[in-house]
């Protein structure tokens, strides 16, 4: 892998029996890079999330993951828990996965569980009290505070994530997947039900958590506002193949990924395909 | 060799008994995904209701064993299926959009109603009937066993076959039927294309109920005596046999009530009786956490 | 308006009496066969029957009345919710004792031999009720916090009762060494129950830990030589003060504190033996969940996916619920073995489980108030009506339907953070989820 790919999928299959979601799919995501993946209802854009998070296991094909420093992981083998761990790849759900009886604070605390735990000494010295465990709490509801901040949460920090209007629950979920820390941060449709206003916001989140924390990014969207306005690549999928790969510009001029979202009659097809005839 | 087959034969009917039961919970599990706690119970009510019919039509006179049965068959089936629908109505249907676990708590109460309910009102003793049906077929003969296949066990497999078939005619091809299907994979998109929704689920615990009787019946018959804590471990057993079968699957619970009672008659015939009920209870654990979709189950994807 | 020739109130009497005679029908179908007929062993040993139909006929008319009010009174309402019946502000202001409570609830536990020293009855029932809650705040952990249904939980009361009888009667060593050694092995128990039952969900992990405590009761039942079968182990050494017997003798502990020996001095040690188990259960739940594993037990019930996408190993965090809660158990089950001297497997049944998770559910789950004043009230209920032996059970079992309907979120139906920004906000229980791994709707 060269050092600017921070992940590369190679030849990816996902079947579920019978049905094909993803059929040999590869591209690749660079670091410090806004990588969009964009494409048709049922193109299997989630589908490869959930390869890529470990979510499913795919049928055929490699996912590498490479670290800044150099460590790789080989995703199509680990489990999602581990994945998020070690390989610290985090996630968003399309229909908004909180944990909605708990506070947007203690949302926030369970993503930073694996440096509590380990400040708590897995639970035995923080049962006695453990000063070391105390900081650790601090400096974790610290961060949890700063998030919420960015995304102007810090006010309800108390109040149930379940009582939270839809954006917000939306922006919760994104900085709860960023108090991972994450090198690698898939969102799942993080502009759906968002009002122009809210998609602008997002915009700038984003590119702001790339500038200032140097995270990569792999986003699903169906929304070309946003698309357009912050991707630096775009891969566009249809019927679970990649139809077009490129810079924003490039895709929005390729005619197959116009037929792909609005159709064209299949005498014309050839004569398009002709056309750009590279 | 010979006792060999008479397990099996013994099996075969001990399990046709269990599948009728477990055609009960498989049927509301698909549709509602909940598991009727209480069902086992209901195969009970169903055999002293049997009993119970049994001894009153001796008791005017109606002695004639093969109009006695049809006679007892209706009305247990009939009684039966009302207490399968008191139950649905009363302590599961407001239930319907409350928290997962709030059915299977009401259905653990209706458990223990049912059993205290049969103890009270009948007391607490074992109630045994006479043999009604007599005879048989010596089928083997040799090393000294002869295989015996009575005529109890003949109407017990028969009975259940018939039953088998009609009601997989009736899910296959009349509209209660397409209705309880269209139910099983979709519940608001049936609701939304007009099925009664409700009216289908509660004709789904009446048909459970009405084969529970059935089977309550064959116990009966079979076994001589019931008191009211067959329920339980019938319960159980058969929720095994329609796990292991596939839940979900009519002829999956068919399939997993035989293979529960050989397993269980196997079991107490070549090793050790008295933990035959570990058996059955070693089975579902296994079943449940190797192939948890059972034999003849629909894999389910996990929608993240 | 009132027209004229609008009818008025008849047709109203008339659709309740059609609802009401229809109810009384279904009535009587179900009750004619196993009410009207009663069936006992005659002499020859064969059934006989007899006929009630007067009790029959009083129970149909019954049903009759009852549905006639309610189709006229409540005609509107299907369900009538017990909850809005009480209206909000005092559910508010009753939320917000909760903490008072707590303290007066433990106060009245600290005194009650005293209140009740010279009745043994009472005595005796407090020490039932703090088992219970005891074994409830266990389950709690599992079933309240971590939203796994066990309905086997029995099984380790028992690994922790036949434990402590074993290691003691063999090795006679004293009860603070037992008691631990007991823990451990129900521990034990708990991992071995929960390795296999991680992957499943709700309701198969319920069946399975229901089969997995009848699996412990058959054995107990079976294996003689180990358990002594259906006979149990009897002779169990009875608990000392800290090395003093309570005997009568000059060694004892009347003799040693200077009192006039009475029989009743082991039963308040007993009773303050067990309430410090349920209070030391408790403290060490409410540290757990401001612990990162209590948060993520909690995170685990309201969303596993979730909880894996975020790096949590669902497999670890659930063992340990299972693990800490069997502790838990079998700490109680230690204590029940001393306590009657005597076990033997009909003291686990299923029953106890399903006794033990109704008060975990109607107390509200996650609520250490809740489980406490759930046992109180179930228990202590179980107790007056003694008399009625057959009938309570069947009123458990309706009620446990009942609240689950009407009051499906238990008697504290709120959830309290372990930890606040600025300050500590009561979550309603509407809003907590508990063991899905769908998405909420």
């Amino acid at each position: 892998m060269s050092p600017t790919q921070i992940l590369a999928v190679e030849h990816l299959s996902m079947s579920f029996g019978g049905l094909v979601a993803v059929s040999d799919l590869s591209f690749d995501a660079r670091r410090r890079e806004i990588t969009a993946l964009i494409g048709p209802n049922g193109a299997g854009k989630t589908t490869l999330f959930n390869c890529i998070t470990g979510f499913y296991r795919p049928t055929v094909g490699r996912l590498q993951l490479a670290h800044p420093d150099g460590a790789s992981f080989m995703l199509e083998r680990m489990p999602e828990f581990r994945i998020a761990r070690e390989a610290r790849v985090a996630r968003t759900f399309q229909n908004v996965r909180l944990f909605a009886g708990m506070t947007l604070l203690e949302n926030l605390l369970v993503a930073q569980h694996k440096a509590l735990m380990l400040a708590s000494g897995f639970t035995v010295l923080g049962l006695f009290g453990s000063r070391r465990y105390a900081r650790a709490e601090a400096n974790a509801i610290d961060k949890a505070r700063y998030w919420l901040d960015r995304v102007g949460l810090a006010a309800r920090a108390d109040d149930a994530a379940g009582t939270l209007p839809y954006g917000a629950q939306r922006r919760l979920e994104i900085v709860r997947a960023l108090c991972t820390d994450p090198v690698l941060l898939c969102l799942d449709e993080p502009a759906a039900g968002l009002n122009n206003n809210e998609s602008a916001e997002l915009n700038k989140f984003l590119r702001a958590v790339r500038e200032e924390h140097g995270t990569s990014i792999l986003l699903i969207e169906h929304d070309m506002g946003v698309v357009m306005e912050i991707s630096d690549r775009i891969v566009v999928l249809d019927h679970g193949v990649k139809i077009a790969e490129g810079t924003p510009e490039e895709v929005r001029h390729d005619p197959k990924v116009i037929a792909a979202y609005l159709g064209v009659a299949d005498a014309e097809l050839d004569h398009v395909d002709a056309e750009v005839a590279p | 060799m010979e006792y060999f087959v008479q397990q099996l034969i013994n099996g075969i009917t001990l399990g046709s008994i269990y599948g009728l039961i477990a055609i009960g919970y498989t049927m509301v599990y698909g549709i509602i995904g909940m598991i009727n706690f209480a069902h086992g119970d209901i195969f009970m009510v169903g055999a002293f209701i049997a009993l119970i019919t049994f001894l009153v039509l001796v008791a005017i006179g109606i002695t004639a064993v093969p109009l006695a049965l049809l006679i007892v068959l209706i009305v247990a089936m009939a009684l039966t299926a009302l207490y399968g629908w008191t139950v649905e109505r009363i302590a599961y249907r407001p239930l319907r959009h409350s928290f997962r676990l709030a059915p299977l708590i009401s259905a653990i109460g209706i458990s223990i109603v049912l059993q205290n309910y049969v103890q009270v009102a009948q007391g607490a003793r074992v109630k045994p009937l006479p043999p009604l049906i007599h005879g048989g077929y010596t089928l083997l003969e040799g090393n000294d066993f002869a295989v015996r296949l009575s005529n109890i066990q003949v109407i017990v497999v028969v009975t259940t076959l018939f039953l088998m078939v009609g009601f997989s005619f009736l899910v296959a091809r009349t509209r209660l039927g397409r209705n309880m299907r269209a139910c099983e994979q979709d519940l608001k998109m049936a609701a939304l294309l007009g099925i009664d929704v409700d009216r289908t689920i509660s004709l789904t615990f009446v048909i459970g109920a009405a084969l529970a009787a059935v089977a309550g019946l064959m116990f009966l018959l079979y076994y001589g005596v019931v008191d009211f804590f067959i329920g339980f471990l019938a319960g159980v057993k058969a929720f095994t046999a329609a796990v292991l079968g596939g839940i979900g699957s009519l002829p999956g619970a068919m399939l997993g009530g035989i293979l529960i009672g050989l397993i269980e008659t196997m079991w107490s015939a070549y090793f050790s009786i008295e933990y035959k009920d570990v058996a059955a209870f070693g089975v579902l654990i296994v079943v449940l956490i190797f192939l948890p979709t059972g034999i003849l189950g629909r894999p389910e994807v996990e929608k993240v | 308006m009132l027209r004229d020739n609008e009818p008025s109130k008849p047709p109203a009497f008339v659709a309740a009496a059609k609802e009401a005679a229809l109810s009384a029908l279904v009535a009587f179908g179900l009750f004619v066969t196993l009410i009207g007929v009663r069936t006992d062993q005659g002499p020859t040993g064969a059934l006989v029957l007899a006929t009630r139909f007067g009790p029959l006929a009083a129970i149909v008319a019954a049903v009759f009345v009852a549905a006639f009010i309610r189709a006229l009174v409540f005609r509107d309402a299907t369900a009538i919710s017990l909850g809005r019946l009480v209206p909000p502000r005092v559910t508010a202001v009753v939320s917000g004792l909760a903490g008072y409570a707590a303290i007066a609830f433990l106060v009245v536990a600290l005194v009650v031999p005293v209140l009740a020293y010279t009745n043994r009855y009472y005595l005796d029932l407090a020490i039932l009720i703090a088992t219970y809650t005891m074994l409830g705040f266990g389950l709690n952990i599992v079933v309240g916090l971590a939203g796994l249904l066990d309905l086997g939980y029995v099984a380790f009361y028992a690994v922790g009762a036949y434990s402590y009888a074993l290691i003691a009667q063999n090795f006679g060593l004293s009860f603070w060494i037992c008691l631990p050694l007991a823990g451990i092995l129900a521990a034990f128990a708990g991992l071995l129950l929960g390795f296999p039952v991680l992957r499943l969900r709700g309701d198969y992990l319920a069946i399975v830990t229901l089969g997995f405590g009848e699996i412990i009761r058959l054995i107990l039942l079976n294996w003689q030589d180990l358990t002594g079968g259906p006979n149990g182990i009897s002779g169990i050494p009875r608990p000392s003060f800290f090395g003093l017997p309570f005997t009568a003798g000059e060694n004892g502990f009347a003799a040693t504190f200077g009192l006039k020996y009475s029989a009743t001095h082991r039963v308040v040690f007993l009773y303050y033996l067990i309430l410090a188990l349920a209070l030391a259960t408790n403290w060490f739940t409410l540290r757990l969940r401001r612990l990162p594993i209590g948060r993520a037990w909690e995170a685990l019930r309201e969303d596993e996916i979730a909880c894996r996408a975020l790096g949590v190993n669902t497999t670890t965090t659930k063992l340990t619920a299972f693990a800490l809660g069997a502790m838990f158990g079998g700490f109680a089950g230690a204590f029940f073995a001393t306590r009657q001297g005597f076990i033997s497997p009909e003291s686990f049944a299923f029953g106890e489980s399903a006794l033990v998770l109704a008060i975990v559910v109607l107390g509200g789950m996650g609520s250490q108030l809740g489980v406490a004043v759930a046992a109180t009230v179930m228990l202590g209920g179980f107790e007056l009506f003694r008399e009625f032996a057959q009938y309570r059970m069947l009123v458990f079992g309706a009620a446990m339907v009942a609240i689950v309907i009407y009051r499906p979120r238990g008697l504290v139906s709120t959830r309290t953070p372990s930890v606040f920004l600025t300050e500590r906000k009561v979550i309603p229980a509407a809003v907590v989820q508990d063991a899905r791994t769908e998405t909420p709707a």
